[in-house]
């Protein structure tokens, strides 16, 4: 990635904003004060009708595209989604990218320092849900000036984010993209949050969450639970074709050490989560994604729940992904058609597992950049200047793949 | 390609109806119906491209295998539900069928009529039909379920099918004198019986 990357939208530059309103949180309590920190690319238009938001899952950040000129490599988590001659295509459109609060690259999370005490947040950090996320990013999107959003795109828990401006704000989202995502988490799902959350929780380093304090890190846990979500985001057939039974020694070693490439990978890529991560982020994203369902005051009625919404949906699912299956998509489909809702389907088939969202794979990206066309020239936004040139990189070879990661 | 189905289908579709397309193809004809009847609808599309023309064509369009039911909807969600030329490349005839008295209050359903004299007279000869409305090989052909206008009545028949209009049309116009023999494309519309 470099400056002469045409399709790149360039340097990024974090930005941040505070405020100073009360955040009342559905947990029932409260943030006296919080900051968020974003990135934009692209540029408002006059009416200021091309906002389009980007909201991440478990582990992204608000750096979604472009490169920082002091850190070239350190690529956005969704770079090949945005930028000119992108789906999400940022001669036309002015895409925001946020990080949520409780989040751990920036803004207010259990790592911030709390006002009240001084100290860091830690265990006293409050549980954020969804709702909570979409109240705080509308803040953001008015301190912009933003009435009204052309979209808001998300994978994964960022794709309930997606849903739940429908839900909360109908009037201010034209769009909304829910990818590989749910309308509530399944049994097996809470369950591998759950392992995920005691695997931290039982390191002796987490100290309760106030780790801070004891100038500690729960590494140990940290580095387990994103194995194993690791393992759930990817495709068992992906993992077969990536590293097979390859060993690192052709005979057994009859001991526990390292032997098979899928275990030195795994432990690599925990080791390297768990040195920038933040363990109480991961407890809360977790959380956030097992609480979100839109129907449950309703007793399940998710039609009727959707019935409020006035946006359009694209849905998009993965075969392969078995963390967030086709099945949790076309329960989706099937309220918002109950509900008489704009919703177009399309369920790609990309053998990667849940990661397919962040991957490159040309029809699912042929057919984000379709619907957004229909979205520009829904707001006079004019054909494309820069023509369409998808990306093609395999797995192995996408060169940001570890960037890429921060978005599950 | 002309779709002289499209204009008839059209014409019996009142203004803002909510319809079902399925195998919604590039989606044209939901595209249409929505600029010209300003109906509300989805379309029902398998293959990929498909999807994403139809997409490019501004239509809701759901990915779905209609073979396997249409789980997705609801009894008597809508209007009409359109099933145009895709039925005689469908494996589950009966079950589709049955489907589209589920979830709409009409059924419309166009497809190459076997009977048509061209059709015939090629068996007669010895050979599978090629024509324009059938103009695959028979080892190309992704028409497993030929029929004649008279074997779709009898599958109304058949499904509980109350026959409501039933069309058939050769380059573009209605064919009334021995239309199962002059005609190349049956068009029918049909409800549950009451």
């Amino acid at each position: 990635m470099s400056d002469l990357d045409p399709r790149s939208v360039g340097a990024a530059v974090p930005q941040r904003a505070g405020f100073l309103e009360p955040l009342i949180l559905k947990a029932g309590k409260t943030l006296a004060s919080y900051e968020l920190v974003y990135e934009t690319y692209g540029a408002l238009n006059a009416d200021r009708s091309n906002a389009v938001l980007v909201c991440h899952a478990l582990s992204g950040s608000h750096h979604v595209a472009g490169f920082y000129a002091d850190d070239p490599k350190k690529v956005g988590w969704w770079d090949n989604m945005i930028g000119p001659g992108k789906p999400i295509d940022t001669d036309r459109f002015f895409v925001i990218g946020v990080n949520n609060i409780g989040g751990c690259h920036g803004s207010t999370g259990p790592a911030s320092i709390d006002r009240a005490t001084g100290l860091p947040y830690g265990a006293s950090f409050p549980l954020v849900t969804v709702e909570d996320w979409v109240v705080s990013q509308a803040r953001l999107m008015d301190r912009l000036g933003i009435q009204k959003l052309a979209g808001v795109i998300g994978g994964s828990l960022g794709g309930m984010q997606a849903m739940q401006w429908t839900l909360s704000f109908p009037e201010r989202i034209r769009h909304a993209f829910v990818i590989a995502a749910a309308a509530r988490l399944s049994t097996q799902n809470i369950a591998f949050n759950d392992v995920a959350r005691q695997a931290i929780v039982s390191d002796p380093d987490f100290h309760g969450g106030n780790f801070y304090a004891h100038n500690a890190i729960p590494a140990r846990g940290l580095k387990l639970a994103r194995m194993l979500g690791h393992i759930t985001y990817l495709s068992e057939d992906l993992l077969m074709e990536k590293f097979g039974r390859v060993k690192k020694r052709d005979a057994y070693g009859f001991n526990y050490d390292v032997e098979f490439e899928i275990e030195s990978y795994l432990r690599y890529q925990g080791d390297k989560f768990a040195q920038v991560f933040d363990a109480n982020t991961y407890l809360l994203m977790t959380k956030a994604l097992d609480y979100f369902d839109p129907a449950r005051e309703t007793g399940g009625d998710l039609p009727g729940v959707l019935a409020q919404a006035r946006a359009g949906f694209l849905v998009v699912s993965f075969k392969s992904d078995w963390r967030f299956p086709p099945e949790r998509s076309r329960e989706m489909v099937k309220a918002m058609v109950a509900a008489g809702k704009s919703v177009t389907y399309a369920e790609i088939d990309a053998p990667h597992g849940h990661d397919a969202f962040l991957l490159d794979n040309r029809h699912y990206h042929e057919l984000v950049a379709a619907y957004f066309d229909n979205v520009a020239a829904e707001i006079g936004a004019g054909p494309r200047r820069t023509p369409l040139a998808l990306g093609t990189a395999e797995l192995d070879e996408m060169k940001g793949f570890s960037a890429q990661r921060e978005g599950t | 390609m002309q779709r002289f189905d499209f204009e008839l289908i059209a014409s019996w579709i009142p203004e803002r109806s909510r319809v079902l397309d399925l195998g919604c193809g590039d989606g044209v004809l939901l595209a249409g119906l929505a600029a010209t009847h300003g109906v509300f609808g989805y379309g029902v599309e398998i293959a990929d491209d498909h999807v994403l023309a139809s997409v490019r064509n501004g239509v809701n369009v759901i990915q779905d295998n209609l073979e396997t039911g249409l789980e997705a909807f609801g009894d008597n969600t809508f209007d009409f539900v359109i099933l145009s030329q895709t039925l005689q490349a469908m494996h589950n005839v009966e079950g589709v069928m049955r489907e589209m008295l589920r979830v709409g209050r009409e059924g419309i359903v166009t497809f190459p009529n076997f009977g048509y004299w061209r059709h015939r007279l090629d068996v007669l000869l010895g050979y599978m039909p090629v024509s324009k409305s059938l103009p695959h090989s028979w080892y190309d052909t992704p028409n497993i379920h030929l029929c004649t206008v008279k074997d779709f009545e009898d599958l109304c028949v058949k499904v509980g099918a109350e026959i409501l209009d039933e069309r058939v049309i050769h380059g573009g116009r209605q064919v009334t004198f021995l239309p199962n023999l002059r005609g190349s494309l049956g068009v029918f519309r049909f409800r549950t019986r009451p």
